[in-house]
C-alpha cells in the first residue's frame, strides 16, 4: 500500500500551495490587526502631546481660568487640579478601609453562600455604567442639597471599590495557610492574627491594587458631571460644595468653539495622560517588585 | 490555679476582638450589597414619574421634546442610537481584537509579545474624555473631509451612506470610538483565552500536517469560543455604557436616521448632555428612566456573559474560578 | 510470522528504508540532547527506541516529523532523509512533511470535537473529501475502535475512555494515510488491557504503516518490534548529559545477544 517518496498522497497534496496562501493569508491579517491596534494608541497619543505640549506651562497649574477673557489666553486650570486632587484623594480615603474589610470579610469570615451573594454585588457595581453611577449618587446626596466634593468623591469611591477589594483578596488568597496557623498556633486570636501577620503580607498588593485604581478613576468623567460639575474659578480645597476636576474641564473645554480653550483641554489631557501612564507603570513595577519578594521569601 | 484564671479574662477580651473585627468587616460587605440595592432603587425612584406618565410605551417612543407645553419624552431614538453604535463598534472591533491576540499568542516573535501586549492594555487606560477630545478635534475632521465623502459618493446609494456630516460629529465617529475603547477588552480576554489553550491539542493538529491557520481554525478558535463569546458581550456592555466620548462626537440629534453619517444619540449621551440640569421634573425623570433602561441592559449583558462561560465550561468538562472576566 | 521477520530483519539491507538518519544532533538552548545519532528506519517493520529516562528518545522521535521546530529554543544538525529527500532542511516545508509522518502522542489528545469528526477533520483539511465516511470508517476498523464506537459517532471524544481515545487519536493519524507513524509512549497512561489493544493494532497494521515506538518498556518493545534501537545516556567532563545511540540491531538481538555491554546491562536490569 505504500509507495516510494512523496507521490503517493501527493495526488490529494494538491491543494497545499492554496493551503500554504491562505495561512500566509491569514496571518498577514493577523499582523495588520496588531499594527492598527498600536497605530491606534500611537495616533492618540500623539494626537493629544503635539497639541498639549505646547500649551503646557506654569500657569496651567497655578492660575485660574478667567470666566469672561477675550482674546488667546485663558489662563491656567489651578482650579481643576487641585479639585482632582481633593476628589481623587477622598475617594480613595473611603475606597481602601472599606475594601480592606470586604476582602477580609470574604476570606476569613463568610461562609460560601454569603461569599458569592456579596462577590455578585460587587461584580454587578463594577458592571453600573459610570454614568448610571452619576444618577444614582445624584439621588442620594445632590437632590435637595446641592452639589459637592463629597458627592463626587463617593461616586468615585463606587468605581474605585470592586478594583480595590478584588485585589485585596487576590493577595489575601496568596498568603500562605500555614503562617495563619502558625500564629494562631501560638495563641495569638484570630482578629489580630489577621491585621498584624496577614494584612502586612498583603501590603504590597493593596498598594499596587490603590494605584491601580486611582489611574483608573483619574480620568472618570461620568460620575462628576451630576456631582460636581457647577463650579466657580476659584481653587478650593474643601469638599462642602461642588469641586472642578480635570476631566469635567477637559469635557467642557473640548464642547467650546474657542481654539484657546482647545489647546487648554489638550494640555490637561496631556497631563492626565501623563499622570495615568506614571500611576500604571508604577503600578506593573511595584506589582513584579512585589511578586519576586513573595518568591524569594519561600 | 493563677494560670488558669488569666486565659478565661483574656477568653473574653480576644473573644470581643473577633467579635469586633467580624462585625466591622461584615458590616462594610452588608454596605457594598446595599449600596447596590440603593442603585437599583433610585434609579427607579428618580424615574417613577416618568414610569408613571409614560408606563412602558416610553421605551419604544422616538420623541424628545422639552419645550414646556409641547413635552413629550420617550427613549426609542436613544435605544436606536445605542444599538447601532454599540452593535457596529462590536463589528468592527471583535475580528481586529480575535485578531490581534491570536498574532500575540502565535506570531509575533518573544521580544515583540510583551511591548505590544502592553501597548494594547495602555489603549483601555486612556481616559474615555481624552478619547472623545481627540474624537471632536482630530477624528471627526477628518472623517468629514475625507472618509465620509468617499464613502458617499462611493456607496451612496445604500442608505447607510448619507451625504458627510457638516461637523465631523456624527454616529459614525461614535463608532470609530467605541472600536478604539472596546478592542483592547476583547482582546485581552481573547488572549488569555487562546494562551490557555493546550499545548497537545495544538501538536495534535499539527502532527496530522495541518498548516497553523487550519491548527486555529479547526483546534484554537472552537476552544475558545464560549469565552470569546463572552468577551464580545462584555465588549458590547462597555460600548453601551460609555456616556463621556459617544456625547462628545455623536452630534446629540433626535429622531431615527439611517445615514451613519447624520447626528443621533445614545442612552448614555443623551443623559451626560444633560448635566447641566433639566427644565423640569418630568424631563429629569425621563432621563433617570434612560439610566434605568441602560442599567438593565448592562446587567442583563453581564449575565448573559456570566452565564455562556459556565455553559461552556460544562461542555467542555472543566470548572471555571472566574468571578468577573477582566 | 514471527520468524518471517526475524529473517527480514536480520538482513535489513534487503528492506526499503523509509527514513534514514544520519549525524543527527540535537540541543535545546546550547544545551545538547541528542549527538551523532546515524539509523536507518525500514519499511513496514515496527522499530522500537528504549533507553532509560532523559536519554533524548522524545527528541529524536520528534525529529522525524520535525515537530521540535515548534520549540524556540531547538535547533540540530545533520540529516534525516526521507526515501531519499533530506527534510532537515529550512527550505523544506514541515506540514509537507508531517501529513506523511504522523504522530500519537504519549497522553491521548482528542480534539473537542465529536468521534466522527476527530478522524474526519484532517481529511477535509488535508483535501482529502472524498468518500468522507468511508474513510472514517476504515481508519476506525483499522484501530479496533469501530465497532465500539459506530452507533455513537456524533458522541464527543472526550466521552470515551483513556484506551478508547488512545485508539481514537491512533485512527485520527492514520484516516490522512501517512507512510510512518511515529508513538511517542503511546500506552504509558492506559492499563494493560488498553496496552494490549495497541500492541495487537500495531502488529496487524504493519504491513500498511511503518512504527517508531518509543517506549520505557523493555517488555512491550521485545513483543512488539522487529528492530530496536537502544539509546543512552553519555556524561561529559562539565557534567551535562546527553543522548547517543548505542545499539541497533532486530529485537531479539539486542534482548539476547546484545554487542554493548551498556545494552546488556540495561535489558537485563542492572541499571535504568
Amino acid at each position: 500500500m505504500s509507495s516510494h517518496g512523496i507521490t503517493r498522497a501527493d495526488v490529494q497534496a494538491v491543494n497545499l500551495p492554496r493551503r500554504r496562501i491562505v495561512n500566509s493569508a491569514m496571518e498577514l491579517l493577523a499582523w495588520l490587526a496588531a499594527a492598527i491596534a498600536v497605530a491606534a494608541l500611537f495616533v492618540v497619543v500623539w494626537s493629544v502631546v503635539k497639541r498639549g505640549a505646547p500649551a503646557l506651562n506654569l500657569d496651567l497649574l497655578t492660575k485660574t481660568p478667567v470666566q469672561f477673557a477675550l482674546g488667546p489666553v485663558k489662563q491656567g486650570l489651578a482650579n481643576a487640579f487641585a479639585g482632582s486632587l481633593v476628589l481623587v484623594g477622598l475617594a480613595t480615603l473611603m475606597t481602601v478601609p472599606v475594601g480592606i474589610l470586604i476582602a477580609v470579610y470574604l476570606t476569613e469570615y463568610a461562609a460560601p453562600s454569603v461569599r458569592s451573594a456579596v462577590s455578585l454585588a460587587l461584580d454587578i457595581l463594577n458592571g453600573v455604567p459610570a454614568i448610571v453611577i452619576a444618577i444614582f449618587v445624584y439621588g442620594l446626596f445632590v437632590v435637595g442639597r446641592g452639589q459637592s466634593g463629597w458627592a463626587g468623591s463617593f461616586a468615585l469611591a463606587c468605581l474605585m471599590l470592586p478594583l480595590v477589594t478584588r485585589s485585596t483578596m487576590e493577595v489575601l488568597l496568596l498568603v500562605p495557610g500555614s503562617l495563619r496557623e502558625a500564629s494562631l498556633g501560638l495563641g495569638v486570636p484570630r482578629w489580630r492574627t489577621t491585621l498584624s501577620i496577614v494584612l502586612p503580607q498583603t501590603l504590597g498588593g493593596i498598594v499596587t491594587g490603590t494605584v491601580l485604581a486611582v489611574a483608573r478613576v483619574a480620568g472618570e468623567t461620568a460620575p462628576l458631571l451630576f456631582t460636581s460639575s457647577i463650579v466657580g474659578t476659584q481653587v478650593s480645597w474643601s469638599p462642602s460644595h461642588a469641586l472642578q476636576s480635570i476631566p469635567v474641564a477637559i469635557y467642557e473645554l473640548s464642547e467650546s468653539p474657542d481654539p484657546a480653550d482647545h489647546a487648554r483641554a489638550w494640555a490637561a489631557a496631556t497631563v492626565l495622560l501623563a499622570f495615568i501612564l506614571c500611576t500604571s507603570l508604577a503600578a506593573r513595577w511595584l506589582a513584579t517588585r512585589g511578586r519576586r519578594r513573595l518568591s524569594t521569601s519561600r | 490555679m493563677q494560670a488558669a484564671e488569666s486565659p478565661r479574662l483574656s477568653d473574653r477580651r480576644f473573644r470581643a476582638g473577633d467579635a469586633a473585627l467580624q462585625l466591622v468587616a461584615g458590616a462594610a460587605a452588608l454596605a457594598a450589597c446595599v449600596v447596590v440595592g440603593l442603585i437599583v432603587w433610585k434609579v427607579i425612584a428618580g424615574s417613577l414619574p416618568s414610569i408613571r406618565a409614560y408606563g412602558v410605551h416610553f421605551v419604544w417612543r422616538v420623541a424628545w421634546n422639552p419645550v414646556l407645553g409641547h413635552e413629550v419624552y420617550g427613549a426609542g431614538s436613544f435605544l436606536f442610537g445605542t444599538a447601532v453604535t454599540s452593535l457596529v463598534a462590536l463589528l468592527l472591533a471583535a475580528p481586529l481584537a480575535i485578531g490581534v491576540a491570536l498574532f500575540l499568542t502565535e506570531l509575533a516573535p518573544r521580544f515583540l509579545r510583551g511591548p505590544v501586549t502592553a501597548l494594547v492594555e495602555t489603549l483601555a487606560a486612556i481616559p474615555s474624555v481624552v478619547i472623545g477630545l481627540w474624537g471632536i478635534l482630530v477624528l471627526g475632521p477628518v472623517l468629514r473631509d475625507h472618509v465620509e465623502p468617499a464613502l458617499h459618493s462611493a456607496l451612496g446609494f445604500i442608505p447607510l451612506f448619507g451625504p458627510a456630516s457638516s461637523s465631523g460629529s456624527s454616529v459614525f465617529t461614535a463608532i470609530v470610538v467605541l472600536t478604539i475603547m472596546i478592542l483592547p477588552i476583547v482582546s485581552s480576554i481573547s488572549r488569555e483565552l487562546f494562551l490557555g489553550v493546550p499545548r497537545e491539542l495544538r501538536e495534535g493538529a499539527l502532527a496530522l500536517g495541518t498548516t497553523r491557520w487550519e491548527m486555529v481554525r479547526g483546534v484554537v478558535l472552537p476552544y475558545a469560543r464560549s469565552g470569546i463569546a463572552a468577551a464580545m458581550i462584555l465588549g458590547l456592555g462597555r460600548a453601551i455604557g460609555e456616556a463621556i466620548a459617544v456625547s462628545q462626537v455623536i452630534g446629540s440629534v433626535v429622531g431615527i436616521h439611517w445615514s451613519l453619517f447624520s447626528g443621533g444619540d445614545t442612552l448614555g449621551s443623551k443623559i451626560a448632555e444633560s448635566y447641566q440640569g433639566g427644565t423640569t421634573k418630568l424631563q429629569v425623570a425621563s432621563l433617570i428612566y434612560l439610566g434605568l433602561i441602560l442599567l438593565v441592559f448592562s446587567l442583563l449583558m453581564n449575565v448573559a456573559a456570566q452565564w455562556i462561560v459556565r455553559r461552556g465550561a460544562r461542555r467542555q468538562g472543566v470548572g471555571t474560578n472566574r468571578g468577573a472576566l477582566g | 510470522m514471527i520468524t518471517q521477520m526475524q529473517v527480514r530483519a536480520s538482513r535489513p539491507e534487503r528492506l526499503d528504508r523509509v527514513l534514514a538518519v544520519e549525524s543527527l544532533d540535537a540541543s535545546y538552548g546550547g544545551k545538547p540532547a541528542l549527538k551523532d545519532v546515524t539509523m536507518d528506519v525500514y519499511e513496514n517493520l515496527v522499530t522500537a527506541v528504549i533507553g532509560p529516562s532523559g536519554c533524548g528518545k522524545s527528541t529524536f522521535i520528534r525529529c522525524l516529523n520535525r515537530m521540535n521546530d515548534l520549540i524556540p529554543s531547538f535547533s540540530q544538525t545533520g540529516t534525516i532523509r526521507y526515501h531519499g529527500q533530506d527534510i532537515t532542511g529550512s527550505d523544506v516545508d514541515p506540514v509537507a512533511i508531517r501529513r506523511h509522518i504522523g504522530m500519537v502522542f504519549q497522553r491521548p489528545n482528542p480534539f473537542p470535537k465529536s468521534i466522527y469528526d476527530n478522524v474526519a477533520w484532517g481529511c477535509k483539511v488535508l483535501g482529502m473529501r472524498d468518500n468522507l465516511g468511508d474513510r472514517v470508517e476504515r481508519a476506525l476498523t483499522q484501530a479496533a475502535l469501530w465497532d465500539e464506537v459506530k452507533d455513537r459517532l456524533k458522541a464527543s471524544a472526550l466521552s470515551l475512555s483513556g484506551g478508547q481515545q488512545q485508539r481514537l487519536c491512533i485512527a485520527r493519524a492514520i484516516a490522512v494515510e501517512p507512510d510512518v507513524v511515529l508513538m511517542d509512549e503511546p500506552a504509558s497512561a492506559l492499563d494493560p488491557i488498553a496496552t494490549g489493544a495497541i500492541e495487537q493494532l500495531m502488529h496487524d497494521l504493519k504491513q500498511d504503516y511503518s512504527f517508531v515506538i518509543v517506549t520505557h518498556n523493555m517488555q512491550q518493545a521485545a513483543r512488539v518490534a522487529d528492530m530496536t534501537a537502544f539509546f543512552s545516556i553519555s556524561r561529559g567532563e562539565e557534567g551535562e548529559r546527553w543522548g547517543e545511540l548505542v545499539e541497533y540491531a532486530p529485537t531479539e538481538t539486542i534482548f539476547t545477544n546484545p554487542s554493548d555491554k551498556r545494552t546488556e546491562d540495561y535489558v537485563t536490569g542492572r541499571f535504568g
